[in-house]
């Protein structure tokens, strides 16, 4: 029987998991709430990150409300491995890491469905904007009908087997119409603001959090055309590809054209900075790669994109031994290593890949 | 449903009920002069006067509080400032490694905030504090012990600790000491004109009585220091209008547990013997943790090596079998607990326990519940927890 099926519900204390949960109950499923405590700080002020011990108390007064079990599960450590410490490690060593969809690949839907399997449910549901559609060839991921919320890219580092025990309920509705939904049930959770930023870092200072933890290293800031020192930093994890502002240069170029970030070097501890030229990328090498549905033979056209709600740009992918290439047919301006790259067949996501090269034709 | 949780909280008796909703309705302060004041102060004094007799003390020793935290507080606090002040000399605080948060935190909080020299005097892997430990302790300058605090029985594993001659060994040194008997009063009779207890802490809801009102019991000529300065209320250490309807709920539920709690504690341990019992059999692997014989009659402790108490906990709960993990959360995460670790167990033994106590309400049917639920829950949270390292 479908709808005698347990489920946990990742509930943040968000209005979005709030009403994934509320829908579940409503077809039938039997629900149990589950807040991951991701950090042993007792954090208490903020609505911005996703583990505070106010966001604790609202998705307890949800499941309360919906009369629904509900448990706070210890992953702070999990996540302080997988998550913070990747983040900076991946940073010191030169790369721009995504925690969040490390957080879905590593806790969300590896650490917490493993548990919950072992424990006796069929599936973890939480409130992502995507759509996992049933087919002969095993679940596939779909965009959300929300455009604006779509989080498919984020969900791209699931594969096949994680995304037959995954139930999206938000599927096929917008954000309005959700916190409308959210109100009608009396969730306290109902006005709350999204959340962006990254949980552990509340106050949204990435390189004030980098520095603390990996300390001060100064270096050059160097011109990719002339080899000339334009000045110094304290670290190259402050430098993503592609970034304009906070290089604190004061030699400006003689015709006066803007300078960005175009690489860093880890050997030399070095930033590259040049015209936006140098940002072109037309191809991509990529490791790591998943396949959210059946794999496709290489070479295939796809729409690659590289940010949780950038274009989606054509191109062709090959692909090898879980290693990938895609060929950009329009180039693409800044993308930094580290990134993730998903690949949709109109709106359905084929795969993702996390970049390790980009290259100029 | 089965309801194996009495040491948070037991079901209140009917009687008291009945005590507490007659008082419910009518008005009146305790503290006012009037006729309505004097109706309420009167129900008061007499819920004062039942609470005394229980345990053989005076009617006047009874400071009411809102329940166990409060008079542990007031005791800890009262006591240490009152001894300080007398003595600038006295700073050190002794107390047993497996005390409540209730006494344990305020006595941290001392030694944080009022320079007091905090000592946790071990206990064996029993779980009970030996008598030498505390001479000992004492012994090794008498003259700067402001108090001493050790629980009657504990929360978590049940065990009954020697407070009789624990306080001895204090009074033998003019020193005050203070027992939180919250777990211990619904089971044993404690006689104050004969133990050396200067203070006790009790409290209604562990004894059938409501939530939210307790006593601290303290000998009337004891110095000590008010916590909570207000109205002067309660021998000026605790102010706060009375709660008349609690109270009353307390002192009944107080009166029927003395002249049942024999009878009651006999039951209970059959029970609670048949449920080791079975638990043994069902999950040979268990650990109950605690001494067997000085032990609570309602109290099972068990580890389950390879699980973890919290996963256990909430499949049992999925089962209508409601039980605790026994040890304090920080923000809704599960920490080892003190009282396992000051026992010898490690952290891992320590997260895989769950306690399970009977009370007046439980019956021989609890116990199937839980013993048909248990293997498969066990072999679950055994595969979850095993998957967690491979996976890691």
């Amino acid at each position: 029987m479908k709808n005698k099926k347990s489920v946990v519900v990742a509930m943040s204390g968000g209005v979005d998991s709030s009403v994934a949960a509320a829908r579940l109950v409503d077809e039938g499923y039997k629900v149990t709430g589950v807040h991951l405590a991701l950090s042993k700080e007792k954090t208490v002020s903020g609505t911005k990150g996703c583990c505070t011990l106010d966001d604790a108390r609202d998705a307890r007064r949800v499941a309360d409300r919906l009369g629904i079990p509900f448990y706070v599960w210890d992953l702070s450590e999990r996540f302080q491995e997988d998550v913070m410490q990747n983040f900076l490690d991946e940073y010191a060593a030169g790369r721009t890491p995504n925690p969040c969809m490390r957080c879905n690949e590593k806790i969300k839907f590896q650490a917490v469905l493993e548990r919950s399997l072992e424990l006796g449910f069929d599936a973890v549901a939480t409130g992502h904007w995507a759509k996992i559609v049933d087919s002969p060839n095993g679940p596939l991921l779909y965009r959300s009908e929300d455009e604006a919320k779509d989080q498919s890219y984020v969900l791209s580092v699931l594969n096949q087997e994680q995304l037959a025990k995954t139930l999206l309920p938000l599927a096929g509705s917008t954000k309005p119409e959700l916190r409308k939904e959210a109100e009608a049930r009396g969730l306290v959770t109902a006005f709350k603001p999204d959340s962006h930023d990254i949980c552990f870092i509340p106050d949204g200072d990435t390189a004030k959090f980098l520095h603390k933890h990996l300390g001060n290293k100064k270096g050059n800031i160097v011109d990719i055309e002339t080899n000339e020192v334009l000045g110094e930093h304290d670290g190259i994890f402050e430098f993503t590809v592609g970034q304009r502002k906070g290089l604190g240069l004061t030699v400006p170029r003689k015709d006066g054209a803007a300078r960005y970030v175009v690489s860093t070097d880890v050997k030399t501890n070095t930033v590259m900075v040049g015209l936006p030229a140098f940002l072109r990328v037309d191809v991509v090498g990529g490791t790591n790669l998943i396949w959210c549905g059946p794999v496709k033979e290489s070479p295939f056209d796809c729409g690659a994109q590289v940010r949780a709600h950038s274009d989606r740009i054509q191109a062709t992918a090959f692909h090898k031994d879980g290693n990938l290439t895609v060929e950009f047919k329009e180039p693409l301006q800044a993308l930094a290593p580290g990134q993730t790259i998903a690949l949709y067949e109109q709106d359905r996501v084929i795969c993702s890949a996390t970049v390790v090269s980009t290259n100029r034709a | 449903m089965a309801y194996l949780d009495h040491a948070a909280t037991t079901p209140m008796l009917p009687e008291a009920v009945a005590a507490m909703t007659a008082e419910m309705v009518k008005v009146g302060n305790p503290s006012s002069l009037h006729g309505s004041g004097r109706k309420a102060r009167r129900v008061v004094e007499e819920a004062r006067e039942t609470i005394a007799a229980a345990l053989s003390a005076k009617p006047m020793d009874v400071v009411f509080t809102s329940g166990g935290t409060e008079a542990n507080n007031l005791a800890i606090k009262g006591l240490y400032w009152a001894r300080k002040k007398a003595d600038a000399k006295r700073i050190r605080v002794l107390i047993s490694a497996i005390e409540h948060h209730a006494v344990l935190d305020p006595v941290m909080w001392l030694g944080e905030h009022e320079k007091a020299q905090v000592e946790i005097l071990p206990v064996g892997q029993d779980g009970i504090l030996r008598v030498d430990t505390l001479r000992q302790a004492i012994e090794a300058d008498p003259e700067s012990v402001a108090l001493v605090s050790v629980m009657w029985a504990n929360n978590e594993v049940g065990t009954i600790q020697p407070i009789e001659e624990l306080a001895e060994i204090a009074a033998e040194f003019d020193i005050p000491f203070h027992s939180d008997a919250v777990q211990a009063m619904a089971y044993l009779p404690i006689d104050l004109s004969k133990v050396k207890v200067t203070a006790l802490t009790i409290t209604a809801h562990k004894v059938g009585g409501p939530q939210g009102v307790g006593a601290l019991v303290i000998k009337s000529d004891e110095k000590l220091e008010q916590v909570s300065h207000g109205g002067g209320q309660e021998r000026d250490v605790r102010s706060g209008t009375l709660d008349a309807p609690a109270i009353a709920g307390f002192a009944s539920a107080i009166s029927i547990l003395v002249s049942q709690r024999e009878r009651r504690a006999n039951r209970i341990k059959n029970l609670r013997d048949e449920l080791i019992k079975r638990l043994k059999e069902a999950v040979p692997d268990c650990v109950i943790n605690g001494d067997l014989e000085k032990r609570l009659p309602g109290n099972v402790h068990a580890s389950f090596p390879g699980c973890e108490g919290d996963a256990l906990l909430m499949l049992l709960d999925a089962q209508g079998v409601e039980c605790s993990t026994g040890s304090a959360c920080s923000a809704g995460i599960p920490q080892p607990s003190h009282v396992l670790l000051a026992m010898g167990r490690d952290e891992k033994i320590a997260k895989s326990s769950l306690r399970f106590s009977l009370g007046h309400t439980s019956t021989s049917e609890d116990i199937d519940e839980l013993i048909v639920a248990l293997p498969q829950i066990i072999d679950r949270a055994k595969r979850a927890s095993a998957r967690a390292k491979i996976s890691k």
